[in-house]
């Protein structure tokens, strides 16, 4: 697929101190629209630190972070339209059916009630989770809780999504069907920023960028870290580079 | 306007599909009115008596009727000697024995003066107290009305020396206890879960990056809350009205303003208390222990302050329950206006002021 050009997540010499620990050590990289960017490193690596800086959850210490054009500081607000966000907790609401929690998300970005109502129709068919759709979501297995999160993070159509490690927990064949719908997002045309620390997800981006103690330690397409690092998979490419 | 809806319809949602929170909102109140209105209550009623009349005269039966027809007091048996009267008391169902000396209306008559004792079941100090009390208020009330006719000028003698006093009912005393303990609960303890709910599931952080600000997201938060302690404080005023006869001097819109007051303080506690716990249990053990215990003990709902000590005295000072009862007895049992009650009025103001004011700073650095 043809991937345009254009930047948009832009960070320069970003630094997140919490006290004297530094959790993001000067990071700069962009990020271009339509790309799947997978954000990898081990726990603590400060993947999720930097996840939080990009959607206006925290601010940065120093450093410049443009997110869809807008800087995170200063324009939050107008950030905080074009980014949608899927948390580690996976973060629907257990007590709430599957139509109650796409109306209630949908309803806090201003979308209107029929607009929420046809797109859900179109969505669950999509998902074929018709019939499950006054389910409440603590009856659901966690594969299918984490399909509704991702479809409900890009309900109001984002320019760019953030998935914090959004596939915790679930096999290989559930994460694999989760990225089905990863995909489809990013042919739509939505950027897809992602963290992760299993490694065969990492083959499944566009460009990965590997943490290690708060720094970038290498950032390119899988197949050229591969490449460079003459490993047979992500895998190998990770161990060398965490040691 | 129609996202803050949809926010209030999906807080309702959560609280009427937990039957946890649907009793705790629901059934708490009503069973702590009756709990407290009947039992810890210090009113007494039907307590059993003996009578151990030596004298039978008319005096002495008129008196007799005065206690029975009283309300408080129910006739076990009569007693006509003295060893009648020990044996009473050992099965421990008589609670008090009422001995007229013998030749009672002559020596009234011809001395201006006789004598009731009052015997006491002391294995309970403090109804014994209250028990004997009452009677000998009823003996007194007696006694005046008899003057007051233009009798000879005569005196009963009793021991004891409290006057009736109305306001001593129990029910008077817990209604605006139970009513501070009960809003605090609703209020502070399960708004601070409700929001710390959100940051335990992760749905806090999808709010936080949704375009919806803070403040809707707390008022969408806090608005439910709102109305179930307000339904809440409702049926504790009809309850106390209408099953234990507490009276509602003052203005009833007043009242339920002062109360909706104490609810936003509550909530502006509960917000506080979010914002500095981490978890559902946390916030769970900060109300119980920092909320409901003060405000059960410090703020004069159960023991009277000024018998408590300094240190504790102070510390009363800053329980806005203490503050509630205040406004609320006078209100309903007094009848007062503004002009008495706006100092308490004003502390709860600058209170929630405060409470709120350190929320939203803290708020604020939790996105640092």
């Amino acid at each position: 697929m043809l991937k345009q050009t254009e930047n948009i997540i832009e960070v320069k010499n970003l630094v997140k101190k919490f006290g004297d620990f530094v959790a993001n050590d000067n990071l700069t990289f962009d990020v271009k629209q339509g790309e799947i960017f997978g954000f990898l490193g081990a726990n603590g690596a400060g993947k999720t630190t930097a996840l939080k800086i990009l959607s206006g959850l925290s601010f940065p210490t120093s450093g410049i972070v443009q997110v869809a054009g807008f800087d995170v500081y200063r324009e939050r607000e107008k950030v905080k339209k074009n980014i949608g966000y899927m948390s580690q907790k996976f973060s629907l609401y257990e007590d709430l059916t599957v139509k109650e929690n796409i109306r209630f998300y949908g309803g806090i970005y201003g979308l209107s009630g029929k607009y929420i109502k046809e797109k859900t129709e179109d969505l669950l068919k999509r998902l074929k989770m018709e019939n499950i759709k006054d389910s409440l979501i603590k009856s659901l297995p966690l594969g299918w809780k984490q399909k509704i999160a991702f479809s409900v993070a890009i309900f109001h159509n984002p320019k760019i999504v953030f998935l914090d490690e959004p596939t915790g927990g679930v096999d290989p064949i559930t994460r694999r069907d989760f990225w089905e719908l990863i995909y489809e997002a990013s042919d739509s045309g939505i950027t897809v920023f992602v963290t992760t620390h299993y490694m065969d997800e990492a083959e499944y981006c566009d460009r990965v960028c590997i943490m290690d103690q708060g720094r970038i330690e290498a950032m390119d397409t899988p197949a050229l870290l591969k490449n460079q690092y003459n490993a047979k998979n992500m895998d190998e490419v990770f161990i060398q580079i965490a040691r | 306007m129609s996202r803050f809806w949809g926010f209030v319809k999906k807080e309702f949602n959560h609280i009427f599909r937990d039957y946890r929170t649907m009793l705790i909102l629901f059934g708490m109140p009503v069973a702590q009115i009756l709990i407290f209105g009947y039992v810890v209550s210090n009113e007494i009623k039907d307590i059993k008596i003996a009578i151990y009349d030596k004298s039978k005269d008319n005096v002495t039966q008129e008196i007799t009727n005065k206690i029975l027809s009283s309300g408080y007091f129910v006739l076990d048996k009569n007693i006509d000697n003295d060893n009648q009267v020990e044996e009473a008391f050992k099965k421990g169902i008589i609670r008090e024995v009422i001995v007229f000396e013998p030749h009672f209306a002559e020596k009234l008559e011809r001395e201006g003066k006789a004598s009731i004792q009052i015997l006491a079941d002391a294995s309970d100090a403090n109804t014994a107290n209250i028990v004997s009390n009452y009677t000998s208020a009823i003996i007194r009330t007696y006694m005046k009305n008899e003057l007051m006719k233009g009798d000879l000028p005569f005196e009963i003698d009793t021991n004891v020396q409290i006057l009736y006093n109305k306001e001593l009912k129990g029910v008077y005393m817990f209604v605006p206890g139970t009513m501070a303990l009960i809003l605090m609960l609703v209020s502070a303890m399960m708004t601070s879960i409700s929001i710390t709910r959100e940051k335990e599931m992760g749905t806090m952080e999808v709010l936080l990056v949704s375009p919806l600000r803070s403040m809707p997201i707390i008022l969408g938060k806090v608005i439910p809350y709102v109305g179930l302690a307000f339904v809440n404080a409702l049926v504790i005023i009809a309850l106390s009205y209408f099953v234990f006869d507490m009276p509602i001097q003052g203005n009833l819109a007043f009242l339920l303003l002062e109360t909706l007051l104490f609810i936003l303080m509550a909530l502006s506690l509960g917000i506080l208390i979010s914002t500095v716990s981490k978890s559902q249990m946390m916030a769970m053990f900060i109300s119980m222990f920092a909320l409901m215990l003060p405000t059960m003990l410090l703020s004069g709902f159960i023991f009277p302050i000024e018998n408590m000590p300094k240190i504790l005295q102070w510390l009363s000072a800053i329980m806005p329950a203490r503050y509630f009862i205040v406004i609320v007895k006078n209100i309903m049992i007094k009848g007062s206006g503004f002009m008495v009650v706006w100092k308490e009025t004003l502390f709860l103001v600058g209170i929630t002021i405060l409470f709120l004011g350190i929320s939203i700073k803290k708020f604020k650095v939790r996105l640092e």
